[in-house]
């Protein structure tokens, strides 16, 4: 090995501490961008190859009925390769060992075997065609129940309880990600979908010959909203309730979120960490380089050339950046792995073909060692163009020159001692701002974690004490007159019922539309009210739609604009309302209009299509097992059960999580933090030796170099948080989409944890340098000038 | 111990020694040295490098501990004093002046001195100590913006402030030319004449030990001579 080498490898070794620091922090970021880009890729190329083999329809639409024949028209629409109907309906289950029913999706099977969105049999086999009561079910209800092929259970289909055999798990693209209407989360053991045979499902349904729902897979380049449009006029007489998209689809949809806020997290988050990186080489780098001027000299003097010597640096920048990019492709496999495992208990594929997205990996690789270079590059600049007579001389001593700024620290009579720590920010501005931009990246990416946490809370909150009074929600199969609701006041243990009603629509305005809901309030409604993000009870005005904040944006329109209603279902009439009022309903989705106007235009007297009940707790497990077997009830909702759901997957999932996005995000702050205050201690250690001298206890010396940093890190808390409002908020644009949305609130608690967590660290790495103070002996520090 | 409390006696010293070990190599610093010191003295400790009279200052200032032996400050054995009783005894009765000034870059000449002045017990003002050492006119430069006779000057203002008993000069005037430091030997003189402070200045500069009460000789880490000035001299009337 040459000695210049040599030379090198014992420079790391006395600033190892301070190396593997900036290694940690380009770790991160290399393992964020490996991370996320390797889950992203094996979501994204295992979505892919599974639409394509089970082929994914394109477009959906449900209707109320039309003959089977409409399916024919439909594959005629130009720009449509396949089309495919089907029966679907929403039933309620009645599972053995469970007291609250389950409800279920059920879709019938073509007699001639689907053609699109092809069920992948996982276990058993299919139902065969001639067995009424042989059905097949979703992988995941079946291991969360239990339901082995061969097991039986009970199903309320069109108001009669029949027996159905299990024949087979399978899983299908369209499920991908399952979750119950208007549920907040998957809940495996009380919600399905279960397949059943054409024949078996029209004589259920009362609908021999007919379909409601058809699902089109288009030819390549066909245009999608031309297709939809053509559908939508199809279908229109057949109660169609406006066809959508793959965007409009829950399983893609929920999946399509997932995988943007993955694409943001391994685009926007990593360089933040690689700018710290670049900047804590260049710190401890020009560092280095200052100690070891008069060697650079001497190398000159004896015949190395600028270029020789550069590169010597650069080297040592250069084996940082490797270990940084070696760190972080490990940390970054091993948490892709985590994450990929964690998503298949929520994305349900038959296999999932791991990519180790090697292009990101290479990206990711090479930028950390550009990082690593370009740090090293400006700090090697200055110190190789000295000549060496100058170099061998020692560095001049800092001046302190007496500017504005400089005279409004001194007029602020403060002890001697914080004037050091004032004058040595105004001295290195470059060096605190490095400081400053570190600790403040940590709390932003702390916020940016934590908020999630907030967000999940207000939804629960909302959605379980505010809004949601009921205990039990009753989904009726279809509308029904208002005595409905005194008829369920008469369930067991039911002290209060309250009828509800919503209506797909399509709100115009100009070019644009949205398909939605409309939802109809009475007057004195006390278990669902409708409630903005404050909690505060929002009147309903006597005409005019009330419109969430997010619906009013996509829509383009103002309050005392006029929109148009298209209703989806009978009596499919269209009206022009104004836009009454618009509220701040970070979850909302939905249009709300006062029951008696909506009746009114519709024509028809009062209805409820849901049902809300209160009950006492003590007959609830009568009151689910007596709606098991009411015909009109489709599905039901028990808030309670919900919740504690809620909890438990928030419990297991979020925790892990936190643990591990608290140390990335303190990482930027432990490494800028102590590699300044290396840098302090080395640099002024003459000076604060001196005040030991002079009588000046530990503490007090302490101060000098705990107290830059600590005030350094208290101005850097509140930019963080306004960072880490704004990393937030391009996380939770990233997962909404028309039908997810996401509340962006951020709590004091999520600030404050974020501010005291980094403070924390700050304050130990600071405190660990510290200890170096103690151990200068101050006769030598006396004597030995750099 | 009774000894160490005859009255005017500032430094006792008694069978003192030290040993450095940097890996292998033992270096014996001080091989028993005996020493009493007056309040008011003037006392130049004159010695080569590596005479041992560094050692001994440093001990005397509380900053290094002996291997052997004992060191009294008046009534106080120093050498059994904890770290943080030995850091209060600089604080209120040591000052010191250093061959590099040793200032505070980042506080200007008046904030060095405040730097003391903030943390003793009955110091002067800063503008005073200043004043005294003939630079009332620099306070607000930094030590950047001063020569190296004026920081030396700000160093032993900032030694001064405090009224301390004793003053320890390490080679104060070892980095001037001949002129400046006469002007600082002139600011050492004026604050023992002044105020009476006990002063010992460790050189190797012969010819300063003219201004001396008292010259004490040191080589191989022993006193060799000890000798009274029968006359001093003036420090403008010293030259090397």
């Amino acid at each position: 090995m040459r000695a210049l080498d040599r030379k090198m490898l014992r420079d790391l070794r006395r600033v190892w501490a301070q190396a593997l620091a900036i290694a940690a922090v380009l770790a991160c970021g290399i393992l964020m961008m490996v991370g996320m880009s390797m889950t992203r890729a094996t979501l994204g190329g295992t979505q892919a190859a599974y639409y394509e083999r089970a082929r994914f329809a394109d477009v959906f639409a449900s209707l109320t009925r039309a003959p089977a024949s409409l399916v024919a028209g439909a594959q005629a629409l130009d720009g449509v390769a396949q089309a495919e109907g089907r029966i679907g309906f929403q039933a309620v289950l009645d599972l053995a060992g469970q007291e609250a029913p389950a409800s279920a999706r059920i879709v019938s099977l073509p007699a001639t075997g689907a053609v699109l969105n092809l069920p992948v049999l996982r276990r058993g086999r299919l139902p065969d065609p001639l067995q009424p009561d042989e059905v097949a079910i979703n992988e995941p209800f079946g291991e969360a129940n239990g339901l082995q092929p061969g097991t039986r259970f009970r199903a309320v289909l069109n108001g009669r309880l029949r027996e159905l055999i299990v024949t087979g798990w399978v899983l299908s693209p369209e499920f991908v990600y399952t979750i119950a209407p208007g549920a907040m989360m998957p809940d495996d053991r009380r919600y399905g979908v279960v397949w059943m045979g054409q024949a078996a499902a029209e004589a259920s349904m009362d609908m021999g010959g007919a379909v409601n729902e058809i699902a089109l897979r288009l030819t390549r380049g066909a245009d999608e909203r031309a297709v939809i449009a053509a559908l939508d006029r199809l279908i229109d007489p057949y109660g169609g309730t406006g066809a959508y998209g793959r965007d409009r689809q829950m399983s893609h949809a929920f999946l399509e979120g997932e995988m943007s806020q993955l694409t943001v997290m391994a685009t926007t988050i990593p360089p933040i960490f690689l700018l710290v990186a670049a900047f804590l080489v260049n710190m401890v780098l020009g560092r280095l380089i200052k100690m070891e001027r008069t060697q650079i000299g001497l190398l000159k003097a004896i015949g190395y050339g600028s270029a020789g010597i550069a590169w010597h640096y650069l080297k040592l920048a250069l084996l940082i950046g490797v270990t940084g990019v070696g760190l972080g492709v490990l940390a970054g496999q091993w948490i892709g792995s985590g994450l990929i495992a964690q998503y298949q208990q929520y994305f349900r594929f038959p296999v999932y073909l791991r990519d180790p997205a090697t292009g990101a990996m290479l990206l990711a690789g090479g930028l950390g060692l550009a990082t690593a270079a370009l740090g090293g590059l400006q700090a090697v600049r200055a110190s190789v163009r000295l000549p060496p007579a100058e170099a061998m001389s020692p560095p001049a001593p800092p001046a302190f020159s007496r500017g504005w700024l400089d005279r409004a620290v001194s007029a602020l009579r403060v002890r001697q001692t914080s004037m050091m720590i004032l004058r040595s920010i105004l001295r290195w501005p470059g060096r605190a701002a490095i400081t400053l931009f570190g600790v403040m990246t940590s709390v932003a990416l702390l916020v940016a974690s934590y908020f999630m946490i907030d967000s999940v809370q207000i939804m629960a909150d909302t959605l379980f004490t505010q809004s949601n009074r009921q205990q039990v929600t009753l989904v009726l199969s279809r509308a029904q007159p208002e005595r409905a609701v005194l008829d369920a006041l008469g369930l067991p243990g039911v002290r209060q019922a309250e009828g509800a009603f919503s209506m797909p629509v399509r709100l115009v305005h100009g070019h644009r539309e949205r398909l939605t809901a409309v939802s109809a309030h009475v007057e004195g409604e006390t278990l669902a009210r409708l409630l903005d993000d404050s909690g505060q009870d929002v009147p309903l005005p006597a005409e005019g739609l009330v419109l969430p904040e997010r619906l009013a944006a996509a829509l383009d329109v103002a309050v005392g604009d006029s929109l148009r209603l298209e209703m989806l279902a009978a009596p499919r009439a269209v009206l022009d309302l104004p836009v009454a009022r618009i509220i701040a309903q970070g979850m909302g989705q939905e249009a709300h209009i006062a029951a008696a106007p909506l009746f009114a235009a519709m024509g028809v007297a009062p209805q409820v299509n849901r049902i809300h009940l209160l009950a006492d707790p003590e007959a609830l497990p009568a009151l689910t097992s007596a709606i098991k077997s009411v015909p009109a009830v489709a599905g039901l909702t028990d808030w309670h059960e919900v919740r504690r759901q809620f909890d438990a997957t928030l419990q297991t999932s979020m925790v892990t999580m936190l643990t591990l996005q608290t140390i990335i995000g303190l990482m930027t702050a432990v490494g800028v933090v102590y590699n300044a205050a290396r840098i302090q201690v080395s640099e002024r250690s003459h000076e604060l030796a001196s005040l030991r001298v002079l009588g000046f206890t530990r503490g007090e010396v302490g101060f000098v170099l705990v107290g830059e940093i600590m005030l350094l890190t208290l101005l850097a808390i509140p930019l963080g948080w306004a960072l880490g409002y704004g990393l937030a908020a391009g996380l939770v644009g990233a997962m909404s989409s028309d039908l997810i949305s996401i509340p962006f609130v951020i709590t004091r608690r999520t600030y404050a944890m974020a501010a005291l967590a980094v403070f924390a660290a700050s304050l130990g790495a600071v405190l660990l340098v510290r200890r170096r103070l103690d151990r200068v002996d101050l006769a030598m520090a006396l004597k030995a000038r750099e | 111990m009774d000894e160490a409390q005859t009255t005017g006696t500032v430094f006792r010293v008694s069978g003192l020694t030290r040993v450095y070990r940097t890996g292998a190599v033992e270096v014996q610093a001080l091989r028993g040295v005996d020493l009493a010191l007056a309040e008011g003295e003037l006392v130049v400790l004159l010695g080569a490098s590596g005479s041992g009279k560094s050692t001994l200052l440093n001990i005397l200032g509380g900053l290094d501990r002996p291997s052997g032996g004992r060191v009294f400050f008046r009534q106080t054995e120093l050498t059994r004093a904890s770290d943080r009783a030995l850091t209060a005894f600089r604080r209120d009765h040591v000052g010191f002046v250093f061959q590099f000034y040793n200032l505070v870059p980042s506080l200007t000449a008046r904030e060095n001195v405040a730097l003391v002045t903030e943390i003793a017990r009955h110091p002067m003002r800063p503008e005073e100590a200043l004043e005294r050492v003939g630079l009332g006119a620099r306070m607000d430069h930094f030590p950047a913006e001063l020569s190296g006779g004026e920081q030396q000057r700000v160093a032993i203002a900032r030694a001064i402030a405090k009224r301390p008993d004793v003053l320890l000069c390490d080679e104060p005037t070892g980095a001037l030319d001949s002129a400046t430091g006469v002007q600082v030997l002139e600011a050492l003189t004026a604050v023992n004449a002044d105020l009476g402070t006990a002063t010992v200045m460790v050189t190797h500069n012969a010819a300063i030990r003219q201004i001396a009460h008292r010259v004490v000789r040191m080589g191989d880490g022993q006193i060799k001579a000890d000798e009274r000035n029968e006359t001093r001299l003036e420090p403008r009337e010293v030259s090397w």
